[in-house]
């Protein structure tokens, strides 16, 4: 079931088109990521979702309800919490910051206390009760702000790039705590990220944003695997993405003529078809020598230009006539006693090659 | 600088001894000026306020003769004011030119601007996003105009002291509406300026001693509130 709909929806500022979205759905209990660099709409879209924006023109539909009266969109406001970038807490204690939108309910005084222990109890600050909002450190702010907006016992609630100006240790811990609160709680949870790794750890379905518009949406999966052009491709994280053009196809498996070389991929386009192949550098296996026997079609010799050393892995550019990323362990990359100007292996599976049209 | 020892002198004489004429003026003094203050708080934060959440064509201009506002002359308020008043002006028929209420409307008028101004400000300094995290968390319209208002408590407090610091010290416009009348309309101010004109530079020195005192009781029991409210 749909939790939210909007359709052919248009916002403008100052006579801009900053959004135009013909139609994105909300499916209940999951959590959808709205993806996209700087500018792209997210946060517009996702406050338009939640009421709190005027629109130039559309429909949006909360629980198959049109929102298209004050009435309607006050009570859709009261059943979607929005968490904002910035913790935007009131200048009193963590409980009275708790507390507000349940009062704003007019709930009795025992269940507005319930509640904010309850939910104080969630983000395990208990403690910070009744400390004055102002004096809590960024980590503790930003979780006082989910228990606000948890407390109110949403049916969606609405995060706006939660996790930014997070040191990178408090991101990790906030980010799964809200994960099993959401899967504990199974509220809906429209998040607007730009974050691949916080995507794929949070959300189940991605819509990709660019220019206030909808490039892509659909399961993480889908779009981390299968994107379906060269933006969602660099966006998501797939790092190779080469320019080839199909010279055989028989049965589903495709040669493709990549800088001179031949990658065979799985798909069905017609010889002659120009297309990109796109390679998630987790799927390039890296080897010393040219094994014996193996099961991955796509077998180059390469040579390391170059080694980046990231947080717990090695991100290798390769040179196998095209261009190649591949990341691998630190104890691999020791293993193997491989620097740059190595020569190596560098393999891949047909089935790891996702292959897009391309129009030139 | 023997006069001025003579006047400080006199001041504390003045002072302890309750003197009831001085007694009488500063008490008038606190009466006019605190009620002046409240009803320019009044006003002053509500259109404030509201400039500050609307968004209208001219907007900048709005704000530009309100900031004009924060520097009115009194003597030009009490200028105006007085030709409103004037037995054949537009509110002749209330009869009010050299009484106690003359001098509230136009100290009022002083002070509505300052609060007008500081009270904008702050409401245009808090995060643009708030209003739209207090309407998320089910708020009224209304509601959320009183949240922020009392998210802007302490910048409101010092708007409070400069409306009052401004027209209890004034006294261009009280003496032009109010006629500095014995035991009736005379103000600190007034009755300094006119004990100044006569040479009794003492009694001068005393009312201006007590109209500083005066000025620094209400400001410190206003910033012991302020400080209160934000202990960092």
């Amino acid at each position: 079931m749909n939790i939210l709909t909007v359709q052919n929806l248009i916002v403008k500022r100052s006579g801009v088109t900053v959004l135009d979205i013909s139609e994105l759905t909300v499916e209940k209990g999951r959590i959808l990521a709205l993806i996209g660099p700087n500018g792209a709409g997210k946060s517009t879209l996702l406050l338009t979702m939640a009421g709190l924006l005027k629109t130039s023109q559309g429909k949006i539909y909360y629980q198959e309800v049109p929102i298209d009266s004050s009435a309607s969109r006050s009570a859709m406001r009261r059943s979607i919490s929005v968490v904002f970038q910035e913790p935007l807490l009131l200048n009193t204690s963590v409980y009275k910051n708790i507390a507000l939108g349940l009062k704003f309910r007019h709930l009795t005084g025992s269940e507005i206390e319930k509640s904010v222990e309850e939910s104080l109890d969630y983000f395990g600050i208990s403690s910070l009760a009744t400390r004055s909002a102002k004096t809590l450190s960024g980590g503790e702010a930003k979780r006082v702000s989910l228990a606000r907006a948890f407390a109110l016992k949403p049916e969606v609630i609405m995060m706006d790039e939660a996790f930014n100006s997070l040191d990178p240790p408090t991101r990790e811990t906030l980010m799964d705590d809200l994960r099993n609160i959401l899967e504990k709680t199974k509220i809906t949870a429209v998040l607007a990220l730009h974050d691949r790794e916080e995507t794929l750890r949070l959300a189940q379905n991605v819509t990709v944003m660019a220019e206030g518009k909808i490039i892509q949406s659909g399961t993480t999966a889908e779009i981390f695997n299968q994107p379906d052009s060269e933006f969602v491709a660099n966006f998501v994280g797939t790092e190779t993405i080469l320019e080839g053009n199909v010279k055989r196809c028989n049965a589903g498996l495709m040669e493709i003529s990549v800088d001179g070389k031949i990658i065979e991929a799985v798909g069905n386009f017609l010889p002659g078809q120009n297309v990109y192949c796109c390679i998630r550098p987790e799927n390039i296996t890296v080897l010393p020598a040219i094994a014996e026997k193996t099961s991955a079609r796509n077998v180059f010799e390469a040579k390391i230009q170059k080694i980046i050393r990231q947080a717990f892995f090695y991100k290798m550019i390769l040179d196998c006539g095209f261009l190649v990323v591949a990341y691998i362990t630190v104890s691999s990359c020791d293993e193997l006693g491989i620097c740059e100007g190595s020569m190596v292996v560098v393999s891949f599976k047909a089935t790891a090659v996702h292959v897009m049209r391309r129009e030139k | 600088m023997e006069l001025i020892i003579q006047g400080v002198i006199k001041a504390f004489e003045l002072i302890i001894s309750f003197d009831p004429e001085v007694m009488g003026i500063t008490w008038l003094s606190l009466k006019i000026s605190g009620t002046a203050t409240f009803i320019s708080l009044f006003i002053g934060v509500s259109i404030g306020t509201i400039v500050a959440l609307t968004n209208f064509s001219g907007k900048r201009l709005v704000i530009s003769i309100i900031n004009t506002g924060m520097g009115l002359p009194p003597v030009v308020v009490g200028l105006f004011v007085t030709i409103l008043i004037w037995r054949s002006g537009p509110l002749g028929f209330l009869e009010i030119l050299y009484t106690p209420y003359a001098m509230i409307i136009a100290q009022a008028i002083i002070a509505t601007p300052i609060v007008m101004g500081i009270s904008l400000a702050s409401i245009q300094n808090l995060p643009p996003n708030l209003r739209l995290q207090i309407l998320s968390l089910g708020a009224s319209r209304m509601q959320m105009v009183w949240v922020l208002i009392k998210e802007s408590k302490l910048p409101l407090l010092a708007a409070v002291m400069a409306g009052f610091g401004g027209v209890i010290s004034e006294v261009g416009a009280s003496i032009m509406v109010g006629g500095n009348i014995k035991g009736y309309s005379r103000v600190l101010t007034t009755a300094t300026v006119m004990e100044t004109g006569k040479g009794n530079f003492d009694i001068a020195i005393a009312l201006g001693v007590i109209l500083l005192i005066l000025a620094f009781l209400v400001n410190l029991l206003l910033t012991q509130v302020q400080q209160r409210q934000h202990p960092r």
